[in-house]
């Protein structure tokens, strides 16, 4: 059972009006990997990070997260399989009423009957996994810096202790050391809590040190495999995107961490 | 579902206490997770209040199927509790996998206690201080507001190439015409109402055909005008500091004042104007369906015809009760305009703020129109209109 992927989307077919965004698109994201999904503007990351969710119904093909359908499922049964991923949207999407606290216990004191003194310390170990100091626990949304709300949308994400994790651009909108440091949590929770994680992400140096493997969405489908492997590719978006000045910078930025190393 | 839990427990255990010599082990099996963890817990308080004091516990581990950080911190939580007691707690059965998710839920630290609050009767003088202050600022940054807004009418006026017509015949249409169906509507239904219970007092002194005198000048003087501007009230004054609400935190404003325009000549003029042109035209309009309702029901009631009831209209009311009313039209329109694109660009920089501010816009313009009404009824009065 472990063997079958997290994620796996067949023949999906996306189009708003005549405008076909994803045509007969098929990805498998493995257990516990790092999938980053770029592409240019306009190719549709979010739109298919969406219909992943469940939050919108593709216009034919065939979706499964953990072995279970999501493109013709039920409003319960996506509620259920919703317990088992966790999202964390682009500036956190926090609730603004409610205490960074309150909001990660928010998916707690839905899905189970944890008693309240218990549901308050497990949010307090998701906001410390987060990498946020235990007295941001009492703030709120408004209080909190770009970066702090990030980490605390993703102790939210974390919430139920999730299978899968879905990140739209985590590090966007971050300065370079916080972006730096936002990556290693990355990789340190998903090693910790062996975690899938697909993340869309625009960030160069993200995909060097945190992806295991990059799903480059090109032509209304998929391309998927390591940055060595896509490097070889000769799709002029490709070339242009992992040769362009920003690709190399990364590249060579990876080589002398691992040099140094 | 207590219940189903509790014969589980019982039927199921996941977790054994077993006395060995060196102390006791906790045999834990099953599934430790968050969506089973209120029951788990429950068992493992039980076990560890039932257990007989020793020295050393041994946590087994190696049949859990599986584990992830809410297990982990029920553990890490019951071996800190036992550390306390100066029980030692070894774990067995944990894999490198585990030991990391061990290691990460072990970095909580208990949050600082929420800000204390001051006792109650405190509290409750501070809010009333603070909420006393504020009526006084919010007064004061008002009545700024109206200077700004009448200098830059006053600068739009020099120079009328200035003025924004498409924005101010958009709102004009916005705030006028979409209005008509549900003014029109509001306004027969009081007339209706008006004329349903004056009838019924003063058919008592046999006085029936006064119900016209009565409708003619409540509704003209008063009731026209005033259901009109709180209607105007919750349904533009409100939109207003809705839309200019949303543009603020969309930094839409700010964007604006970088190009070199000024917010309240784009924004607040345009409105401010077009709801002053339209007010007076709605309440002409539901004056007269007001007295429409009143007509036809005074009809039925009364048997009093269309031509009788022109009549006594005309008897009863004269030009001044129709421009009491009017003339207080643009002055509420003003005043509701104000209020609304004022609490508008107050509005602060998320979603909620957005709420609070409309709500204060509404209930603020209601409030003033209605203390501006009972001002023109001591003013009229006072001079005799």
């Amino acid at each position: 059972m472990k063997q079958e992927p997290a994620i796996r989307i067949q023949g999906l077919l996306t189009q708003f009006g005549q405008n076909v965004i994803h045509k007969d698109l098929s990805l498998d994201v493995r257990r516990g990997e790092i999938l980053g999904l770029v592409g240019g503007s306009g190719t549709g990351k979010s739109v298919l990070l969406n219909t992943i969710i469940g939050l919108r119904r593709p216009n034919a093909g065939r979706i499964e997260v953990l072995g279970q359908r999501v493109d013709d499922a039920d409003p319960r049964s996506l509620t259920q399989l919703s317990r088992r991923w966790g999202v964390l949207f682009q500036d956190g999407a926090l609730f603004s009423s409610l205490s960074v606290r309150q909001n990660v216990e928010m998916p707690l004191r839905t899905h189970t009957n944890i008693p309240p003194v218990l549901r308050a310390e497990l949010a307090e170990v998701k906001i410390a996994l987060a990498g946020l100091s235990p007295d941001s626990v009492h703030k709120f949304p408004s209080q909190l810096s770009g970066g702090m709300r990030k980490r605390a949308g993703l102790a939210r994400a974390l919430a139920l202790d999730p299978d899968i994790l879905f990140l739209d651009e985590p590090t966007a909108g971050l300065d370079p050391i916080g972006a730096a440091s936002f990556d290693s949590l990355v990789r340190e929770l998903q090693g910790a809590l062996g975690l899938t994680i697909l993340m869309v992400t625009h960030d160069m140096d993200s995909l060097y040190t945190v992806c295991d493997r990059v799903a480059v969405l090109i032509d209304q489908k998929v391309k998927v495999g390591t940055i060595e492997e896509l490097m070889q590719d000769t799709h002029p978006w490709i070339t242009e995107y992992f040769g362009g000045p920003r690709g190399r910078a990364a590249a060579s930025a990876r080589e002398r961490v691992l040099a140094a190393r | 579902m207590a219940r189903v839990a509790k014969s589980r427990v019982e039927d199921h255990p996941d977790l054994k206490l077993v006395q060995e010599e060196q102390g006791q082990r906790f045999l834990f099996s099953g599934n430790w997770t968050t969506a089973v963890l209120a029951e788990k817990e429950l068992q493992l308080e039980r076990a560890l209040r039932s257990r007989s004091p020793t020295s050393e516990v041994l946590f087994d581990l190696e049949q859990v199927e599986e584990f992830d950080t809410a297990g982990a911190w029920v553990l890490v939580r019951a071996a800190r509790q036992l550390d306390k007691t100066g029980t030692t707690v070894s774990l067995v059965g944990v894999d490198s996998a585990r030991q990391r998710l061990l290691d990460a839920v072990a970095q909580r630290k208990a949050p600082p206690p929420p800000p204390r609050e001051p006792p109650l009767p405190l509290r409750f003088l501070a809010q009333v201080g603070a909420a006393t202050i504020a009526v006084f600022y919010d007064a004061r940054a008002l009545i700024g507001f109206l200077g700004t807004v009448t200098l830059t009418f006053l600068a739009v006026l020099v120079k009328p190439a200035r003025m924004r017509v498409t924005s101010l015949v958009f709102h004009m249409q916005k705030t006028g015409i979409d209005a008509l169906p549900i003014v029109g509507l509001l306004a027969f239904l009081i007339g209706v109402v008006l004329a349903y219970q004056g009838a019924d007092q003063l058919a008592r002194f046999g006085a029936q055909i006064y119900t016209v005198n009565l409708l003619g000048i409540s509704v003209l003087r008063e009731m026209g005008i005033l259901i009109t501007a709180i209607i105007v009230a919750g349904r533009s004054g409100s939109a207003f500091t809705a839309q200019i609400g949303t543009m603020k935190v969309n930094q839409e404003v700010d964007a604006l004042r970088t190009i070199g325009l000024e917010p309240v000549e784009v924004l607040v003029l345009p409105r401010v104007l077009a709801l002053v042109l339209v007010l007076p035209l709605l309440t002409f309009y539901a004056n007269i369906m007001a007295l429409l309702g009143g007509g036809i029901m005074v009809w039925t009631l009364l048997d009093i015809p269309p031509d009788a009831f022109l009549r006594q209209l005309q008897a009863s009311v004269n030009l001044n009760s129709f421009l009491v009313g009017m003339v207080k039209a643009p002055i509420f329109a003003f005043v509701i305009a104000l209020v609304g694109c004022f609490e508008g660009l107050r509005t602060g920089g998320n979603a909620e703020s957005v709420g609070t501010q409309t709500t204060r816009a509404v209930v603020e313009a209601i409030f003033l129109v209605i203390v501006l009404d009972a001002l023109f009824s001591i003013f009229f009065s006072y001079i005799g209109v």
